[in-house]
Formats: structure tokens, C-alpha cells, sequence
């Protein structure tokens, strides 16, 4: 680490202090705590872009640059105005968290049950102090991952879901609520889901700036799907526009089961959705979607990494990309079909839709095969708006400002089709519906 | 309707049109055949306003009033449709959700409103079914997945809809087969009327034994070399193009 680094690392260290010694928890949390702030003392964050790989076109620099520090107390959020932010539904479960904070006051419809066990973290640790021991930090990946180290270390607050075996519960919505602060802060959210065995279950996590201000989300969820489960996962990013996110979701699939997800993301100033799927017994599957949407001077990095690593596994991946001004995607599909992986299946691919010529994407598409007998295909493509397609719609009346609205609308609208869950899809359906969304003041439900 | 006068049009680089002079009256067929390369398909996207396509010299004329520096758009609105060679596919954008916002833009141009999304429901039924198109395109992407006779359907379809006054069908015949044929002439000639004119583009004759025309003009690298009613078009079936056009003196 330089000597610059560091010191801006000392904002992080006189916090965690102050941290740990405010918090309590069981002594695995603690340990846990001091583990990943020890990790992330060792390694930093990752402000290498040349010769890693991982972190070859993000440059992370002005996140370095700048002192968050660790919010005392969470800010006043208005229920109306939250729930006007956020697709819901009267049935679902609803679990808020403010500036770090969980907020009983806003959430919703949470109430443990034979089939589920919901909750806050720290609630759920006092009143079972080794219920989570086991699998809390399992798939967090401290020792490689500085940001996944330095949320571990301020591990407080965040959300727990564990699905009973054979259970289905509503829809359950995980919400992560930054307000406005006069200074930049960082907030660490953090979510263990474990679906026992044959569950089903709808997960969406949202977070949301409810400012235009600097701040940082450095969130992990941690997801474990037992044999013959199945989870329908979504992420619904609406930062600020100069807001930092940094999000690591490690899955791990066991026997049979089958992982769904799907992520919408509108830019930020930095960006990055890491996920990682682990397809570790036979019969596992994952179809991996999203959408990302980039203005400004904005940067969003997807860096997806799919790892089969026991036969008859199949993953697909998906994503689409629209890009405009002087704004920067990066998409990376690592997909690894490892030795003995025999009969997987892989598909990745990733569209991007660039709507000005000051717009870039890096798209790399990889797929690593060390098993024989497998099906992969893979594939990107990055083009403009088509002026044929335009000249169509214009032939028929439709003038050239509307006809892009359609098309721009129709992209977005292949890949939001593939949300399952009400009122989700609409709300994203709604938001591309005329067109481009109005970059100022991204369209808000009314 | 359309007055056409020395029109000349090049892409690119090169000069396709050398001088089209050509009159379409108001309720009147004109057929433009030619051999490949003639200029034909140039002729009828010139008078869309097709981007690419640069009208060097000469003029065209919409009811009376140059559309030169009209965008496709205004042109369409204004009444000119053009159903193309090659069917444009929209990913992601629904048949009805496109016919539906051509439709409104074409009636806020004549000052009606826009119909309701039932009573455009009905009338795309109707149109679909007049044409034998399956009712389950509407909800499909524009074009995508089509057949080749299923993407000059939905090009009559949408003729059908937007009734707009002076029609150009370029290669609409091309790669049909007789019944898929005999359906979409049939389209076109209930909508054959007294205020609607038809520019029929053609390689072949044989779209002709079902919509006849009162014109028929031959193309030959780029100027019409030959005129006459539907007569003409029968003598180049008999004949072939090389047949006609040494009769009339000119080489093809």
C-alpha cells in the first residue's frame, strides 16, 4: 500500500474502533469482525487496475480518494416517500435497513414462522447466539476481497433469511436505504439466505440513495441453496448518481436446486455487481440476467463469475447494456467448467445498446473448459440504435425521437420480460416505457 | 397525386436515377417494372425519403407540394407508404404496439384522435383477418421470426390500417407463393378507390394478372424507356425484357 492509500485507509481503522467497541453479539461475531478487518488491513482495496485482471477496466481510485466514514446514527426516512421509491406489494415481507440501521418502524409483515426464520442480524445472533455461526461468513471471500474483508469487519446490522425445509413464503423484499449526510458515508449491508432443502423463495434486495450526494454501499450477500431448492433473486440498484456500490453476492448450489436472478442497475459513479456462483453438486442451475443502464459520466463493471464445478450443471447467463453520454459498462462472464464438469451446459451473452458516441464498453465474454463432453456457447455485441430500424418506423409516421423511444424501450423490455416477479417487472417495464429514462430525475411510480 | 420531374438520384456515388419523368393520378395503378438493377426500388425509396438515397436533380412532387426536404416521417404522414423489399425486424418492439403508434401519429396528422386501444383492437382484427394473418403476430416483435410471407403480409397489414393515400410496393411479389399471393393482391385491390393511387414495383409480371394496372412504365438503367397500359405488361411476359426492348428499339 502507498503511503497516500494508507492514509486514507485511517478513516476506516478509527471507526472500526470505535465500532467494536460499541457493538455486541455473540463471540463468533466478534472473532468474525476482527478477522475481516485484520484481512482487509492486509490487503486494502484493489487500486491496481494494470495486470488485474479482475479490476482491469474499473479504476477505483476516486473511491480511494475519497473519506467515508461510518454513520452514528441512521437519518429520518418517510415511509410514503420510501414506498413511492420501491416496487411492493401488500403481501410482501419487507425487511428495511437505514444508513446501516434496521428500522422496525418501515418494515414490514416480519414475523418468524415454522417456514421462515426473517430478521435482523444482530436480533437473530442475541436470541440464538450460534444459530448462524455455521454458515454467517461461509462464502464471503475475505482473504481475496478487501471490500468483502471491510464489510465483514463492520458485520452489524443486515438481514437473515433462512427457509425451512419444503417451505414457500412470500415474496421478500431486503431494503437498503442511504439518506442524505453532509459528509460522504459507507454503509456495509450485509445478507445471509439459506433456503433449506426443496424451499421456494422470491428475494429481492433494492438499494436506494435517497440523496444526490457521495456515499459508498459496500454490501455482501452470502446465498446457500440446499438440495431441491429454488430462489428467485433480485437486486435493484438506484443509487445516487455519485454514489459508489459495491456489491458482492457469492452463491453456492447444492444437489438439484436452481438460482434465478436477475439485476437492474442505474449507473452510479462507480459500480460494481459481483457475482459469483458456485454450482457445486450435480443437477445445480443458474440463469443469470440483468440490466444496466448508464449516463453521464457514469461507470458500471458486472463481473460475473459462474463456476461449475460437478457434472450436469447448467448455467445461463444473460445481460443487456444501455449506455449513453460519456458513460462506461464493463461486463466480465467468467465461466469456468471445471475438470469433471462433464455434461454442463453454459451460455453466456451480453448486448449493449450505446446510445452516444462518448459511450464505452469493455465486454468480455470468457468461458474456461476443462471438461470434455459439455454444451457452451457464448457471445457479445455492442451496436447503435439502428438506422433501418428507424427508417421503418419513420416510413410509417412514426417521427425519428419517437421511433428510438420504441426501440429503446423494446431492448430493455427482452430482458425485463424475464422478471417474474409482480410489481417488479412493471416498475422496470415503466421506467423504459418512453424510451430512455429521464437522467435528471430518473421516472419515479407514482 | 405524385408528379414526378427529371429525377435524378444517386447512391453513394453513383447516379442510379438519370431522369424520371412520371405522373400518378389520384385512384390511378401504375406498375414500374424492370430488370435487376434498373433503378426501380431506388425510384419508390427516393419518394419515402429514404436516408442514403440523394435526389441530385429534378423534383417530386406530393399533391402539388415539393416533399424534398421532407423527413420519411412527414412524408408518411402525409400520406406516402412505402411496404418494403425487405421487412425491417424490431427487437423487442410488440406488432400491435407498432401499428398502434404509426396509426396515432398518422390520424394526429389528419386532425383525428387517436383511437382507443379497444377500438384499435378491432380494427387490427378485422385487417388481420382480411389478409389471412394470424391474429398471434400482434403480439409478436415486429417482423422477428417471420416468415418471408408472413413480413409482406405485415407490410399489407399495416397498408391496410394506415390507408394512406398513394401506396409504392416494392418486390411485394418477391418470394410468395400463389395463394400467399393471391391473399395480399387481394388486399391491395379492396383498397383500390377513387382518391387512393398504387405504385406497384415489380420484377415479374406476375403479381399483374392479379392487380391490373392503368400504367405500365420499363425501366432501364435508370429512365423509363417504355410506357403503355396493362398490355405491356403481358407482351413482356410473352416476350421477356430483352424481347420488348429490341422491339422498341432500345438495347437491354
Amino acid at each position: 500500500m502507498t503511503t497516500q492509500t494508507l492514509e486514507k485507509y485511517e478513516r476506516y481503522k478509527a471507526d472500526f474502533q470505535t465500532f467494536t467497541q460499541s457493538v455486541d453479539g455473540p463471540s463468533w461475531l466478534h472473532d468474525l469482525r476482527g478477522r475481516g478487518y485484520a484481512a482487509f488491513d492486509r490487503n486494502g482495496l484493489p487500486t491496481q487496475t494494470r495486470g488485474n485482471e479482475k479490476w482491469k477496466y474499473t479504476n477505483l481510485t476516486p473511491l480511494t480518494n475519497t473519506t467515508f466514514s461510518y454513520p452514528l446514527s441512521p437519518g429520518v426516512v418517510d415511509a410514503d416517500k420510501l414506498n413511492s421509491l420501491i416496487p411492493t406489494a401488500a403481501n410482501w415481507i419487507q425487511l428495511v435497513f437505514v444508513d446501516g440501521r434496521y428500522s422496525p418502524e418501515l418494515s414490514k409483515n416480519v414475523d418468524s414462522g415454522e417456514d421462515v426464520t426473517i430478521g435482523n442480524l444482530t436480533d437473530i445472533a442475541r436470541s440464538s447466539p450460534n444459530g448462524l455461526s455455521d454458515q454467517f461468513g461461509s462464502l464471503a471471500n475475505i482473504d481475496h476481497d478487501g471490500f468483502s474483508a471491510l464489510n465483514t469487519a463492520f458485520a452489524n446490522d443486515g438481514a437473515v433469511v433462512k427457509l425451512a425445509p419444503d417451505s414457500t413464503a412470500p415474496p421478500i423484499h431486503l431494503v437498503f436505504v442511504t439518506t442524505e449526510h453532509k459528509d460522504p458515508v459507507v454503509t456495509h449491508p450485509r445478507t445471509l439466505i439459506v433456503a433449506g432443502p426443496h424451499s421456494k423463495s422470491t428475494i429481492l434486495e433494492s438499494y436506494i440513495g435517497l440523496s444526490n450526494s457521495t456515499y459508498l454501499t459496500n454490501s455482501v450477500s452470502e446465498i446457500v441453496l440446499e438440495p431441491g431448492s429454488q430462489i428467485e433473486h433480485y437486486r435493484f440498484m438506484m443509487d445516487s448518481p455519485k454514489a459508489f456500490h459495491i456489491g458482492s453476492t457469492p452463491v453456492r448450489l447444492l444437489e438439484d436446486s436452481s438460482f434465478n436472478s436477475f439485476s437492474f442497475a442505474r449507473g452510479g459513479r462507480v459500480a460494481r455487481n459481483d457475482l459469483h456462483v458456485m454450482l457445486d453438486a450435480p443437477g445445480s442451475s443458474c440463469v443469470v440476467g440483468g440490466l444496466y443502464f448508464t449516463y453521464g459520466t457514469q461507470h458500471i463493471d458486472n463481473h460475473i463469475n459462474i463456476d461449475h464445478l460437478k457434472p450436469h450443471t447448467s448455467s445461463d447467463l444473460y445481460f443487456k447494456g444501455i449506455l449513453d453520454d460519456r458513460s462506461r459498462a464493463v461486463f466480465s462472464g467468467g465461466v469456468i467448467v471445471h475438470p469433471g464438469a462433464q455434461k454442463s451446459v453454459a451460455f453466456q451473452k451480453d448486448q449493449n445498446l450505446l446510445l452516444s458516441e462518448g459511450a464505452r464498453i469493455n465486454t468480455k465474454p470468457m468461458l474456461e473448459i476443462y471438461a470434455d463432453d459439455i454444451q457452451a456457447m457464448h457471445g457479445a455485441t455492442a451496436g447503435a440504435v439502428a438506422d433501418e430500424a428507424i427508417f421503418y418506423m419513420q416510413s410509417r409516421g412514426i417521427d425519428e425521437e419517437s421511433a428510438r423511444d420504441l426501440l429503446i424501450h423494446g431492448f430493455a423490455t427482452e430482458v425485463i420480460d424475464r422478471v417474474r416477479l409482480e410489481p417488479f417487472r412493471a416498475y422496470l417495464d415503466e421506467m423504459f416505457a418512453e424510451g430512455l429514462p429521464k437522467t435528471e430525475n430518473v421516472k419515479r411510480k407514482t | 397525386m405524385l408528379e414526378i420531374r427529371d429525377l435524378h438520384v444517386s447512391v453513394g456515388e453513383t447516379e442510379i436515377l438519370k431522369g424520371i419523368d412520371l405522373t400518378v393520378k389520384t385512384g390511378e395503378v401504375h406498375a414500374i417494372m424492370g430488370p435487376n438493377g434498373s433503378g426501380k426500388s431506388t425510384l419508390a425509396n427516393a419518394v419515402s425519403g429514404r436516408p442514403g438515397y440523394n435526389v441530385i436533380g429534378g423534383d417530386i412532387l406530393f399533391e402539388g407540394e415539393s416533399i424534398l426536404e421532407w423527413l420519411p416521417d412527414a412524408r408518411a404522414r402525409a400520406g406516402v407508404f412505402l411496404a418494403m423489399q425487405y421487412p425491417v425486424e424490431l427487437p423487442g418492439v410488440r406488432n400491435r404496439q407498432f401499428l398502434k403508434a404509426a396509426l396515432d401519429a398518422v390520424r394526429g396528422q389528419r386532425g383525428e384522435t387517436d383511437l382507443t386501444a379497444r377500438q384499435f383492437d378491432t380494427l387490427y382484427r378485422a385487417k388481420a383477418t382480411g389478409i389471412g394473418m394470424s391474429e398471434e403476430l400482434s403480439r409478436r416483435n415486429v417482423n422477428e421470426g417471420f416468415s418471408g410471407g408472413e413480413k409482406k403480409r405485415n407490410e399489407i397489414l399495416q397498408l391496410a390500417i394506415l390507408e394512406p393515400k398513394l401506396s409504392l410496393l416494392d418486390e411485394t411479389d418477391s418470394g410468395l407463393d400463389i395463394d400467399a399471393l393471391r391473399v395480399i393482391a387481394s388486399g391491395i385491390n379492396q383498397m383500390r378507390s377513387p382518391d387512393r393511387a398504387f405504385v406497384v414495383v415489380t420484377h415479374y409480371q406476375r403479381i399483374l394478372n392479379y392487380i391490373t394496372p392503368d400504367h405500365v412504365h420499363i425501366l432501364v438503367d435508370g429512365k423509363i424507356v417504355r410506357q403503355g397500359g396493362s398490355e405491356l405488361a403481358k407482351e413482356l411476359e410473352e416476350h421477356g425484357y430483352k424481347g420488348v426492348l429490341e422491339g422498341a428499339g432500345v438495347g437491354a
